[in-house]
This record gives C-alpha cells, structure tokens and sequence, in this order.
C-alpha cells in the first residue's frame, strides 16, 4: 500500500485534494538540494540536483541552496565552492567531525534540525543508498510528503511541485504533489538529470550551523570503512557507450553477444529487468528505473522490448539504436534508430562493422 | 528474542499488462508473489533466530488476499504471522503506511514481548520507494540499518550488533544497539525452501488479524488517503516521441549490409563520437 499501489483511489472526495496551505507553512520558502558527501567527495547526483533546482528555483522566483553536512577540512570547502559554481544561491553549511561518515541519527537529527530553522519548501536529494536512507527518516520526522525516484519535476501554476515518477513497478507514469504540507520531499537517482554547466567563479554566501550533537549521545558506531577493490564493478551509469540485452536474446549465453560488441567500442554493457530476474546477470548490470539510469552518447538496446521501467532509465541517451524482430515493439517509439531483425544476427554483424570502419580509418589515418 | 518482518504483497511485475486504449493496468489473472526483497529479510531473520533462539513473526499490510503472502512465508519458516487490514487504509502513501504497521508492531509486543528487530525490505518492486523500512525506524525509535550486506555478529545478551552496510565506494562497518529495523541488500543470502513440516504448519496455522482498532489505531485521520501527504493527480502512459525511431532498410538484405548502414546512421549523426572512437583505438 505505498502510495504508487492505489492512484486510481486518489480522485475527489479528499481533503487534501484542496490546497489550503495551513498558516505556518507559509513561511516555507526556497528551493534546497541535500549536497551528498562521503568520504571527501560530492556525489555527482547532487550538482545534477543542482541543475534542476535552479530550473525550480527560478520558476518561483526563490533562492536555491545546498544544504551541505560534511566533516570539517579542505574538501568541504571546495564542495561549498563547487555549490555556487553549480548553480546555488546559498550554502547552509554544517560542519563538524561528528558528520564525517554518513550516519542516519547524524545526518537525520542535523537535516531536520536546519530544515526547522530555515523552513525551504522544496528539498531534494539524489535516490542513493545514502539518499534514500536519510530523505525517509527526514520526511516521517517532518511527517510531509516524500516522493521517490523521480524522472521530472516542474512546478504547477498553484505554485507546488508536480513530481512525476514511473508507477506499477514501471508500467505507468504518475504525477504526484504535497499539497499541505512542508517541504515538498522528493528524491531523483542519478543521471536522471542533466549535469549542469559549471559558472567557473560563481559565488555565492555561506549559511554556518552548529551541530546540536555529541559523540557520546550517538548510539551507532562506525568500526571500518572496507573501501570497494574490485574496480571491475560496472561504470554504467556515466559511461559514454552503453550496449545491453534483454530477454530477445533467449539465453544466458547469448549475452556474450553483447560483451563482444561492447568491448570492440569500448562500452559498458548492461541488460533489461527480467534478465537479472532470471539471473542471467547481475544486478549492477540492470538498466531501467529499479537499476542504473544512463545518459550514454550512444546506446544500443539489443532483443528489449522498452517497457516504461526502461524507458525512464535511458531517455537521456544521446543516441538510442533498438534492434527487435517485434517491428511494434514499444521501444522503437523512443530510439532514434532501429533495425527489425534478430538480435542473434545483427549484434555479430554489428560488431563486425564497427571493427571494420574503426579499423579502416585507423590504417587510412 | 522476537523479530518482525514486515513484508508486502505485490503483483508479479513481470506479467502485469497494460490496456494499450485505457491505460489502465489489466490486474486479472495477474499472480502475486511476496515482493522479492522482502525474503531476503525473511531469510536473515530466520537465520537470527535459528542462531540465538526467539520467534519470527511475519506481519502485512493489505487486503483480506494478502494472507496468502503470509502463509507462504511461514511456509520459509516464520513462526507466526499478523495480518494488518482495514478498508480505512485503502490509498495510504508511505507515511500512512509506515504509521499503520508501527501501530501494529507496538501491539505484537504487548502480545509477544519486546520486539528487537524489525526487517523490511529494501524497497518494493511496485512502489520501489524504499521509505517504509525507514518510517517505521523513526516513529519506533529503531536504530536504522539499510542496505545491509551482512550481519557479522549478533549479541543478544549485550544487545549489540554488528553489520556491514553499501555504502558508496565500499562498505561501512557498523556496531549499534537494539532494537533496529534492518533493510537486506538482494543476493546478502540465499533464501531457504519451505520444509514440509512448515509448509503443512503454514496451512493450518491461525493467523492474528488486526483492524485500524485492534492494532490501537484511534485516529484514522493519520490512515489511508486522509492520512497521508502525498497526492496522485494524474497517471498517464508517455508519450511517444514525435518522430519514432528511424528504420534501418532490411527486407532482402544481408546482415552485413544491415549492420554497415546502422554504423554509417550512427557516425552520420554523432560525426564527434566517431573521432573519438578512433582516438580511442589510435592510442590502444
């Protein structure tokens, strides 16, 4: 019963329907991206963030600010720097070696505290692991609205954010508001939105807020931080070309198909949800709205059939080729290219032009 | 010790279809399945408790249907389930939900005891929002750990425990106290069959429902659609691009040819991507 499972429920006879914005939320004002910051680096989510809440923030006529909670030092202030570069009017900055590693009571009681304080209307956080965790707690604490993974989001001419998402594990599209309540919680994944231009110089103020916490009242403990070996791990979501296959391929073994083809254009490769439902791949390999969102210069969808679920994670491809034998297959409504044949056929074939023109060029240059 | 897992009812995404004239989703026949990050939860509960004692008892929200989720987790193994269910919950979004199924986890522990921890899953496979698990740790006081990749020690006479958590770029090592409400990352473990002896049980056993009243609930101002801050206004298929993809010509040609013209297509329209590329290949 979440509140994607019943919206054909949300018509009429409801209360909250009305926007009556009740007297003390007024005061709720301007546009805030959570700048997320771990281990001394900004995850690039939340300049994306930033890019979008300008659009917002302008469209309103209101400040937009990052709300950066971070471990005192050097890259701290070159996040805060980075903030106005990317677009924010104003950082609201918490600085403290309390915050230094994401901890959820940390971050949860420091985010709601600045956010009763200087009262935005509008919060935004990148859909991370991190995102995730601390937008719930943040929301329930603040009991607002919260709207997760969203794939755009406007504001309406009563003035609020329209925030639309995929629905029915991907099937549908819905438009969802916080009429009565503030801020207006939503949370975008990466790559979902463009990465802002960088104004080299840009300034902006510095908002400082204590920290009303200390060590000892923290009940959570961090013992080690296990830093990641296997670079191996897939780079989908900011690779240049993505190549990927779905269940058209017909077997697991099939998906070598598209590791060759990938690694003639050097490409990460990646597949559709019901493969890694069937476990022919791993998860970090999904592309599509519940894995990797990807805004590739070209991408290459081989044997997909383009439900919604992975259309809103590849619409910011610069150029999507479809290969189908299903000449009505849903994809072919939002590639720019496609080829009606079979998968099995044309990636060997395909991968055997590319090798032939790169290579050609290579002894003619 | 006593363990909550909460877990959700879903439709089988993978056969759930769409009216192509109404849009509307077309749920007959459509199988349901418990949601499949939920049993990774399951499956760690019941490992706690095989290894320090207690009970896990299974706990949903949804319709009167939702029971047949139920059973089949005590089917895996759970000791008891409840069933949460109310037409006053009907349209609640996270935060009415997460209020309804902590109502109902602080009437299990009048009945069964403390509860100590409390697994969700991850997130849904139709909601996919991944706010729940974390709604009910903060109105409850849990200490929250998401996204867990192991449980490295349990000390049930300490109250302490020690997991490793996803974090960006690796993995943190946590120690907190209980209780916690845990979320499992997929593939943390391998979910166990039903035994028969549990799978007959399942069948058999009587499951504790609780309405809005029985679960303590006496504002249902904060259930279902009155309750929750969120609002559906539109729900809509998108739009097709203007110009739908162009065709690359097959009929009577060699796959070869097929391919050459996608490449020559694709070069044609991103002349930089192809420079690069040969840059690319120049310097391996």
């Amino acid at each position: 019963m979440s509140q994607q499972a019943a919206p054909a429920a949300a018509g009429g006879n409801r209360a909250g329907m009305k926007k009556e914005l009740p007297e003390h939320f007024k005061a709720y004002k301007h546009v805030w991206v959570f700048i997320e910051m771990e281990r001394g680096v900004v995850h690039p989510v939340s300049w994306e963030l930033l890019g979008e809440g300008r659009k917002l923030a302008d469209k309103l006529g209101v400040e937009l600010a990052g709300a950066l909670l971070a471990g005192p030092g050097e890259a701290t202030q070159a996040a805060v720097k980075d903030c106005f570069e990317y677009g924010a009017d104003l950082v609201y900055l918490m600085e403290d070696p309390i915050l230094a590693d994401y901890r959820n009571q940390t971050y949860a009681a420091s985010l709601t505290d600045l956010v009763n304080t200087h009262k935005p209307e509008i919060l935004l956080l990148g859909a991370t692991n991190l995102g995730r965790d601390l937008a719930g707690t943040v929301a329930t604490t603040l009991a607002t609205g919260l709207t997760a993974d969203c794939t755009e989001l406007a504001i309406d001419h009563e003035g609020s954010l329209a925030a639309t998402r995929p629905t029915f594990g991907g099937t549908l599209l819905c438009t969802i508001h916080t009429l009565n309540f503030r801020p207006q919680m939503a949370t975008v994944r990466p790559r979902v939105m463009a990465m802002p231009e960088r104004q080299e110089g840009r300034e902006g103020r510095v908002v400082p807020h204590s920290l009303a916490l200390e060590e000892s009242s923290i009940i959570t403990k961090i013992l080690d931080f296990i830093a990641d070996a296997n670079i191996e791990k897939a780079q989908l979501a900011y690779a240049d070309i993505v190549v990927a296959g779905g269940m058209g391929l017909g077997r697991q073994e099939n998906f070598k198909l598209v590791q060759d083809l990938a690694a003639v254009l050097g490409a990460e490769y990646g597949c559709s949800r019901p493969v890694v439902q069937k476990g022919w791949m791993p998860a970090e390999r999904q592309i599509g709205q519940t894995g990797k969102t990807i805004r590739p210069r070209l991408y290459i969808a081989a044997g997909i059939s383009g439900a919604i679920q992975h259309r809103v994670g590849v619409e910011g491809s610069d150029i999507i080729l479809a290969i189908n034998t299903d000449p009505n297959a849903t994809i072919f409504e939002f590639a720019h290219m496609g080829i009606v044949g079979d998968a099995l056929q044309i990636l060997p074939a395909l991968t055997e032009a590319f090798r032939r023109r790169l290579a050609v060029n290579r002894m003619a240059g | 010790m006593n363990i909550v897992v909460c877990i959700k009812q879903v439709p089988d995404s993978a056969q759930i279809r769409v009216h192509p004239v109404t849009n509307t989703i077309m749920r007959q026949g459509v199988p349901t399945i418990i949601n499949p990050y939920d049993l990774f939860s399951l499956e760690a509960a019941l490992q706690l408790r095989d290894q320090v004692g207690g009970k896990v008892i299974v706990l949903t929200m949804g319709p009167p249907m939702a029971e047949d989720a139920l059973r089949k987790a005590m089917g895996i193994g759970a000791d008891k389930a409840v069933l949460l269910t109310d037409r006053f919950f009907a349209g609640s979004d996270t935060l009415a939900t997460s209020y309804a199924l902590s109502m109902a986890i602080s009437k299990i522990a009048e009945t069964e005891g403390p509860v100590d921890m409390v697994f969700c899953g991850k997130q849904t496979i139709d909601g996919d929002t991944a706010q729940v698990g974390p709604g009910i740790a903060c109105r409850l006081g849990l200490n929250q750990l998401t996204y867990i990749t192991s449980i490295e020690s349990l000390d049930a006479a300490k109250r302490e425990i020690t997991v490793q958590r996803r974090a960006e770029g690796g993995v943190q090592v946590l120690k907190t106290a209980l209780p916690v409400m845990v979320t499992m990352l997929e593939g943390s473990n391998v979910v166990r069959r039903g035994s028969m002896p549990n799978v007959l049980r399942a069948a058999r056993e009587p499951i504790t429902i609780l309405n809005a009243a029985k679960a303590g609930i006496e504002d249902l101002t904060r259930c279902g659609l009155k309750g929750s801050p969120t609002v559906v206004k539109k729900v809509f298929a998108p739009k097709p691009r203007a110009d739908k993809a162009k065709l690359v010509e097959t009929a009577n040609r060699s796959n070869t040819d097929i391919a050459n013209d996608a490449v020559e297509a694709i070069f044609a329209a991103a002349p930089k991507l192809h420079t690069d590329l040969l840059g690319r290949v120049a310097q391996a």
